[in-house]
């Protein structure tokens, strides 16, 4: 990650930390701190901490309703927080701050929101005025090259397909040069190619030095972009590496695929080292253990030694998903209690 | 950060290209001005010049030439805010450094130079035909007095203040329709006193005229202030107030 040399504070062994131990980044992009936000008597976002370092990519993620575009248009000064603080781009988040912040931001909603009757080039004119940008012209054609937008300056927004609307706004949210750029379901509605441009760009954007604060629904998408992610219910769940999360979350297992069952599985299984449990699945049987690198060579002989017939030995692989999905459930249990 | 008339131009300008490639805003400002010549015209015509009623008939024909600061810009001005949100172009404009005075003022500019424009020269080209046209007696009852004052000193007066009904409305309704029909609702009154001008039933002097203007150009600042007031970006973007 390019977040290698950024040492974040407060965090385990694991680089992950639960919500409510709100790790400091050193040189911190956005920090924000038991954030709440309360529309009427339904809370949005209750006490929510956490750190993105500079030139970091912070995936966002959560279920509907989670709070996450309310943390975005929080953070991005549209809408005022109930309690809490934030910094973000170096700036305490306040109301007479807003108009410094958003100079120093971009916020790319999920919706692309252009003017579908102005230019693709009329439409970022706009924006360049609304910044006060200097260069007009030259930022311009850098951020329709940037994505790949250069042959359609002069089409209508309005005769562009979806995903091409989404280059635009993407385009026009690095106009000014965010320090802190804001990016709410970005591939949201794209085909693959134009999600794996849009993938590419925001990998640019990442050696640009560029914080990126990603909200997605896809937990592929965040696995492979992002430096850490971030899992919201309305509270934070966790924060972490993904890789960090797995861990965490779950305990290491070696898959085991024979060509039958064992005939008695508790027998050969039951007493090898490092096992700490173990169970039958359709194609053979899943083990928990300690460390798998200790645990499969013995495996093996006691399969071997048993008859049985190895197909393969693997250890698990949980996805984000995994994760997230865990997360999410134990949160759906807990609230039906 | 200070205030910019940079992005208040940026706003005037996006504006008025929309206009350009907008229907409904094209034909509003087309029909309403032809609609406008044509009935005061008539009125000049069937005008007798003799007539007890040639004062009525003049003012009549003056009065159509201040609806339209009234209609057009309403209309427009009540798209302003709310036409935006429902094409979901008003999030990222207000996730620049925009104010809110420097977007509003944008609006407001955007609806106020077209319609002084064509109410200006809607009227001049009345005052034209007048001259040509009319029976002196009728040129000249037009010509007379403080009608001219009235329609240079109010008009641009009755725009603003229907721009800020119109911008008011926009900024609390959810729907364009609604938002349209109650904003040329809402700009009629001060149009009530400028008809009772107009058909003569106030005698007005020109200090009246400048006195009442002076009025109602307060009551358009004071619009503003409320109007500005009424922006709530936290209620535009999640349709909660704060």
């Amino acid at each position: 990650m390019s977040g290698d040399s950024v040492v974040y504070e407060g965090l385990d062994e694991a680089g992950t930390a639960r919500a409510g131990q709100a790790p400091r980044a050193v040189s911190a992009a956005i920090e924000v701190s038991h954030l709440t936000k309360v529309f009427g008597g339904r809370t949005a976002v209750s006490d929510v901490s956490f750190s993105v370092a500079g030139g970091e990519i912070f995936g966002f993620l959560g279920p509907n309703g989670a709070g996450k575009t309310t943390t975005v248009r929080t953070l991005g000064t549209l809408i005022a927080p109930s309690s809490g603080t934030a910094i973000v781009a170096g700036i305490p988040l306040s109301a007479k701050n807003g108009p410094v912040i958003r100079s120093r931001i971009s916020v790319m909603p999920e919706s692309p929101g252009l003017y579908l009757r102005l230019t693709v080039v009329e439409n970022l004119q706009c924006f360049a005025g609304l910044y006060e940008l200097d260069d007009v012209r030259g930022r311009i054609a850098r951020a329709l090259r940037a994505v790949n937008l250069d042959d359609r300056a002069g089409d209508l927004c309005g005769s562009l397909s979806k995903g091409l609307r989404q280059r635009v706004a993407l385009a026009r949210a690095l106009l000014n040069d965010p320090a802190v750029l804001f990016l709410d379901e970005p591939t949201s509605g794209l085909d693959p190619v134009a999600t794996r441009e849009v993938h590419e760009l925001i990998g640019s954007l990442r050696k640009r030095g560029v914080t990126i604060f990603l909200t997605t629904h896809r937990l592929e998408e965040a696995e492979r972009l992002c430096d850490r992610v971030a899992i919201l219910s309305t509270t934070l769940r966790l924060v972490g590496r993904p890789d960090a999360l797995r861990k965490q979350l779950f305990r290491r297992s070696l898959d085991v695929r024979l060509r039958a069952p064992l005939d008695d599985p508790k027998a050969v299984l039951g007493p090898l080292p490092g096992v700490q449990g173990w169970e039958q699945t359709p194609s053979g049987y899943t083990l928990t253990v300690s460390d798998p690198d200790f645990a499969a060579p013995a495996l093996a002989r006691a399969l071997v030694a048993a008859d049985g017939d190895i197909l393969s030995i693997a250890e698990s692989h949980h996805s984000l998903e995994d994760v997230y999905l865990e997360l999410i459930d134990e949160d759906v249990e807990a609230k039906s209690r | 950060m200070s205030f910019s008339w940079t992005r208040v131009g940026a706003i005037l300008h996006k504006e008025l290209r929309d206009y350009r490639r907008n229907r409904f805003v094209i034909g509003t400002m087309a029909a309403t001005p032809v609609l406008f010549i044509i009935l005061p015209t008539i009125q000049l015509i069937a005008a007798n010049a003799t007539g007890k009623n040639l004062s009525v008939h003049v003012g009549l024909s003056l009065l159509y030439m201040l609806v339209i600061p009234v209609m057009m810009p309403s209309a427009v001005s009540a798209y302003s805010v709310v036409g935006e949100r429902e094409q979901g172009t008003l999030e990222p404009v207000l996730t620049t450094p925009i104010r809110r005075e420097e977007f509003l003022i944008g609006k407001a500019l955007a609806a106020f130079v077209p319609t002084l424009v064509i109410a200006y020269a809607v009227f001049g080209i009345f005052l034209a035909v007048a001259g040509l046209f009319a029976h002196p007696v009728i040129a000249s009852a037009i010509y007379a007095g403080t009608h001219v004052l009235v329609q240079l000193l109010f008009t641009p007066l009755l725009a603003g203040w229907a721009i800020w009904v119109g911008i008011g409305v926009s900024a609390r309704s959810t729907d364009v329709r609604v938002a349209q029909q109650l904003s040329v609702l809402g700009s009629m009154p001060p149009l009530v006193i400028v008809a009772l001008m107009s058909l003569n039933v106030i005698t007005v002097s020109t200090a009246l005229a400048i006195g009442l203007a002076a009025a109602l150009l307060a009551i358009d600042l004071l619009a503003w202030r409320v109007v500005a007031a009424m922006f709530d970006r936290e209620r535009l973007v999640t349709g909660r107030p704060r």
